[in-house]
């Protein structure tokens, strides 16, 4: 059903850049015809995408800027120094939960690697096939579900206070703690993503070597496995770092105020829009730092090998109590990566208000789902989510497909800028990309037209558009990559114009690819949250939000119908991209960087 | 003196069920000997090296080094050096650090480490490239380090897997020529395993041919070549014409059979030829030993020229010789010879030889 419209907008797609080349066009059409072999050729094709990010990436995150030094100065930025304020506080917060969410997460994907990618055990495929199952929901729905089955008033600690007959709950997460358990939950896959590559990308005959020269198991860890596994786990601690510095629904509902995300929101719904956005300006530096340090650690080597492809070998759990062992940690694993998913669903079927002290909700009924798409009240937020979503991805298809091209295929001056731009509206967290948006359109300028964009409609799928721009951006120019540039050129020898080839040729071989990155963002805007709670207006919330409103009104079973919508639409959109065979890695590699 | 032993070792892998990737193979090689195991892609040859390393045990016989048992023993404690196809180099460590690891491990002294480094690295003319990285170098290069990490440790056995495959035709060459100097020098026990059967002949004291999970013939180069075992080795081992022939007498060591187009002649034979009168004999000759003549000479046999093509070296024909296709390698060939040609061929009897189907 979502498949079809975005396909439908493709070809539009193609030709829509064609305005720029069209004024005059009867007098240069011939040396418009000489297409790529042409220098300004390029120039013309990038000028409106360059625009269109500086507009509504750069810009804005200028405008920002100037927002936090308009009326005080520098003075906002002198609290960061100051010894006890909330801001040197929160920005000291957010760097802990962030190292402490590397650490953990990078213990934990790297033994989910080693174990699934190096032993066969009974279960194995299973947990592989829903590994990164916790990691799809969405930020609010991942969050939500952890705190109903983790925080003091959660599933498992009720259950074992039940069990042991405590006076408490046993084990009750909250805080930072809280925090940290969702990060790691939810980014562990970073690691576990970037190691199992590595691993299988390593030649095992590297390995047998050092078995061969007389070293150890533990030796071989140390002194080979170990070391070439680093450019992995150091970009992964990158994404990691970064990600958690973004995030900001795990501390909204574990009640971590003093971050830098949920200080950039409570001075924004505060009215401190200067001091937002100096938190703003000071979190878009350290990721766009970040951004940059990836970049440059990703151009270094990175150690792949040429073999000819020795199956890689997996280790037979033999020894019966290693089995039993295996076998329990991976009944084990599977209650605990699909318990989010199960919480969410068997919550939704509770009746509101009903569930109090219980371990698990007491009535059960089919109520909320008739509520969210009966009521006309409740159904707008779906109805809003849905239109936004896919306006922007519309947009993202757009630009990002002709963005990828641009930077892979063709040669100008500031490739690269062009390749940072959009790489820098994925690095800026959320919030800071709805800060940004506030402080350029609420006036009007060039890029909105002279609109007031601020509380209007279309603020929204334009943040939308700016958070997955990336995605679309990613994974064609991964489907890209794997085009030989040379069937472009055979098109173009056999007399079809730039146009044509690259309508029938590149473009045609590039859809499963854009689609599966078309998919991705729609989803990922149908569960936006991060951005949305900035900048909605009550005829514009998207669902989230109204999760969000929901669960503080304690109709937590409403809540989770809601959050249910998006799950399913979640897996069957992993299904769809799913069979786009050639779209599958590069949907599953951008699935792993948005959180 | 032996020195590795392979006692009808089988291996058999689960994913592939019942065949057998090594099917009861049984080798002795001797100490110092430069042994190969050769054949085409999938017949068994790396899984039985792998064996010997330690890499996958047997899953039936036995291998011995010397009086040792070690068919159960861990790569690590086998004291081989490898050679791996893609050399397998530590991408992380320098050339140094390469070829030093086995001696760290062996905690070999670091001066003596670093002497014994140099040592191996000038023995295969790497000497100023100790510190650099191993992307810094050619694949020639890579190779060497790879051959003197593994000679450094002095291993007690030098293993070697198609180390010459990734090379391109000229440095391979050269390359096996420094492989056998260094052999020779260091007088180590080697197996090499390559699919090249002219890399086999060049290098090899002996050779195994293996088909299918089985060792098809073990010998010398010349035996090998001159006294294929089956038509299989006939035709691996360089290029072969295998004549169906009639018997029509036979002795311990010599079959009679009755040539194309008329005439007799007698032919030497392995003594368990099993061949009588009445049945059918397979008679090897190499191409480069027919002899050509004109149709008319006595003696010879007239065949028809039905292909044609010259390499340089010599002139390669096929030739039709009573309804049967013969190739035939001739350094002269009669001025003019052309795709029609009625010619004599001449086929010595002490360079034929009966081989088994």
């Amino acid at each position: 059903m979502t498949v079809a419209p975005t396909a439908a907008n493709l070809p539009p797609v193609a030709a829509d850049p064609g305005p720029a080349g069209n004024p005059g066009r009867s007098r240069f059409a011939d040396r418009f015809r000489g297409g790529t072999t042409s220098t300004w050729f390029p120039y013309l094709l990038v000028l409106p995408l360059a625009l269109i990010l500086w507009g509504y990436v750069v810009q804005p995150m200028l405008a920002t800027f100037f927002e936090s030094v308009g009326t005080d100065g520098a003075e906002n930025y002198a609290s960061f120094l100051s010894g006890d304020g909330v801001a040197r506080t929160s920005l000291i917060t957010s760097l802990i939960i962030s190292a402490a969410s590397v650490l953990l997460c990078g213990i934990v994907g790297v033994a989910m690697a080693f174990l699934l990618k190096r032993f066969s055990f009974p279960g194995r495929r299973l947990i592989e096939a829903i590994i990164l199952v916790p990691a799809a929901l969405p930020p609010l729905i991942g969050a939500i579900s952890f705190q109903l089955l983790y925080s003091e008033t959660g599933i498992l600690p009720r259950g074992l206070q039940q069990l042991f007959g405590t006076a408490e709950p046993v084990l009750p997460f909250s805080g930072i703690a809280g925090v940290l358990v969702v990060h790691t939950f939810t980014m562990y896959p970073f690691f576990y993503l970037a190691a199992s590559a590595a691993l299988a990308g390593m030649d095992p005959s590297v390995e047998e070597a050092a078995y061969n020269l007389g070293a150890g198991r533990v030796r071989v860890w140390r002194t080979v496995l170990l070391p070439m596994l680093t450019p992995a786990l150091v970009s992964a601690s990158l994404l990691v770092f970064m990600t958690s510095l973004a995030s900001y629904t795990a501390p909204l509902l574990f009640g971590v105020d003093q971050t830098m995300t949920m200080q950039i929101y409570i001075n924004r719904t505060n009215g401190d829009l200067p001091m937002a956005s100096t938190y703003a300006s000071v979190l878009g530096v350290v990721s766009v730092l970040f951004l940059l340090g990836m970049r440059w650690y990703e151009g270094r080597r990175s150690y792949r090998s040429q073999s000819k492809g020795v199956a890689a070998h997996r280790r037979e759990i033999t020894n019966p109590f290693g089995r039993w062992f295996a076998l329990i940690g991976s009944v084990l694993a599977t209650v605990v990566l699909l318990a989010p998913v199960a919480t969410i669903a068997l919550v939704a079927f509770s009746a509101d208000g009903s569930w109090t002290t219980e371990v698990i909700p007491s009535r059960y009924t089919t109520e909320n789902f008739r509520t969210i798409f009966t009521e006309p009240r409740a159904f707008t937020p779906i109805l809003n989510s849905l239109q936004m979503s896919l306006i922007a991805t519309v947009g993202c298809v757009a630009v990002g497909v002709l963005i990828a091209y641009a930077v892979r295929r063709l040669t100008f001056v500031g490739r690269g800028l062009l390749d940072v731009a959009v790489m820098l509206a994925w690095a800026l967290p959320g919030t800071v990309v709805a800060i940004n948006l506030i402080s350029a359109f609420s006036t009007g300028n060039a890029f909105s037209f002279g609109q007031v964009l601020i509380g209007t409609f279309w603020i929204m799928p334009l943040a939308y558009f700016v958070r997955f721009l990336p995605l679309v951006f990613r994974s064609s120019s991964a489907t890209l990559a794997q085009i030989d540039p040379s069937l472009e050129e055979a098109a173009r020898n056999l007399g079809a114009s730039w146009w044509r080839a690259f309508g029938t040729v590149t473009l045609r071989l590039m859809l499963p690819g854009v689609l599966a990155g078309a998919l991705l963002a729609f989803v990922h805007g149908v569960g936006e949250f991060v951005a949305s709670v900035l900048i909605y207006t009550s005829s514009t919330a998207p669902i989230s939000v109204e999760i969000n409103n929901r669960m503080y009104s304690f109709e937590v079973g409403t809540a989770a119908a809601y959050g249910m919508l998006q799950v399913v639409l979640i897996f069957v959109v992993m299904v769809v991209s799913g069979r786009l065979e050639t779209g599958r890695r590069s949907s599953r590699e951008a699935a792993a960087w948005t959180n | 003196m032996i020195d590795v032993t392979l006692e009808s070792v089988s291996k058999r892998f689960a994913r592939t069920g019942d065949t057998a990737a090594v099917d009861d193979v049984d080798i002795a090689i001797g100490a110092g000997e430069f042994f190969t195991l050769l054949g085409p892609s999938g017949c068994g040859k790396t899984t039985t090296l792998r064996m010997v390393a330690g890499f996958y045990f047997p899953t039936s016989g036995r291998i011995r080094f010397g009086a040792e048992d070690v068919t159960r023993r861990p790569p690590n404690k086998r004291d081989t050096g490898m050679v791996f196809q893609n050399y397998a180099l530590f991408p992380h460590m320098s050339v140094a650090q390469n070829v030093a690891y086995g001696l760290k491990i062996r905690k070999v002294r670091r001066d003596e480490s670093r002497r014994r480094v140099a040592e191996a690295l000038e023995q295969v003319h790497l000497g100023g490239y100790a510190e650099r990285r191993i992307d810094e170098l050619s694949g020639g290069q890579q190779q060497r380090v790879a051959l003197a990490r593994a000679l450094v440790i002095r291993p007690r056995t030098l293993l070697l897997d198609e180390p010459l495959s990734n090379l391109d035709a000229k440095l391979r060459e050269e390359t096996r020529v420094e492989i056998r100097r260094i052999q020779r020098e260091a007088g180590i026990t080697s197996i090499y395993v390559t699919h090249d059967q002219a890399e086999a002949m060049a290098m090899s004291d002996r050779i195994a041919v293996m088909e299918s999970g089985r060792v098809q013939q073990i010998g010398t180069p010349q035996e090998i070549y001159h006294r294929p075992a089956n038509t299989f080795v006939a035709r691996f081992i360089g290029r072969s014409n295998v004549l169906t022939l009639p018997v029509v007498g036979a002795t311990a060591d010599t079959v009679t059979v009755t040539l194309p187009g008329g005439g007799q002649t007698t032919v030497p034979a392995p003594t368990d030829h099993g061949l009588t009168v009445g049945g059918t004999a397979l008679v090897s000759i190499r191409p480069e030993h027919i002899g050509l003549g004109a149709a008319t000479e006595a003696g010879a046999l007239s065949a028809r020229v039905t292909d044609l093509e010259f390499t340089g070296m010599a002139t390669h024909l096929t030739v039709d010789l009573a309804g049967e296709a013969v190739m035939v390698a001739a350094v002269d060939v009669p001025a003019g010879l052309a795709v029609g040609d009625q010619i004599g061929l001449r086929l010595p009897a002490n360079r034929m030889w009966v081989v088994r189907p």
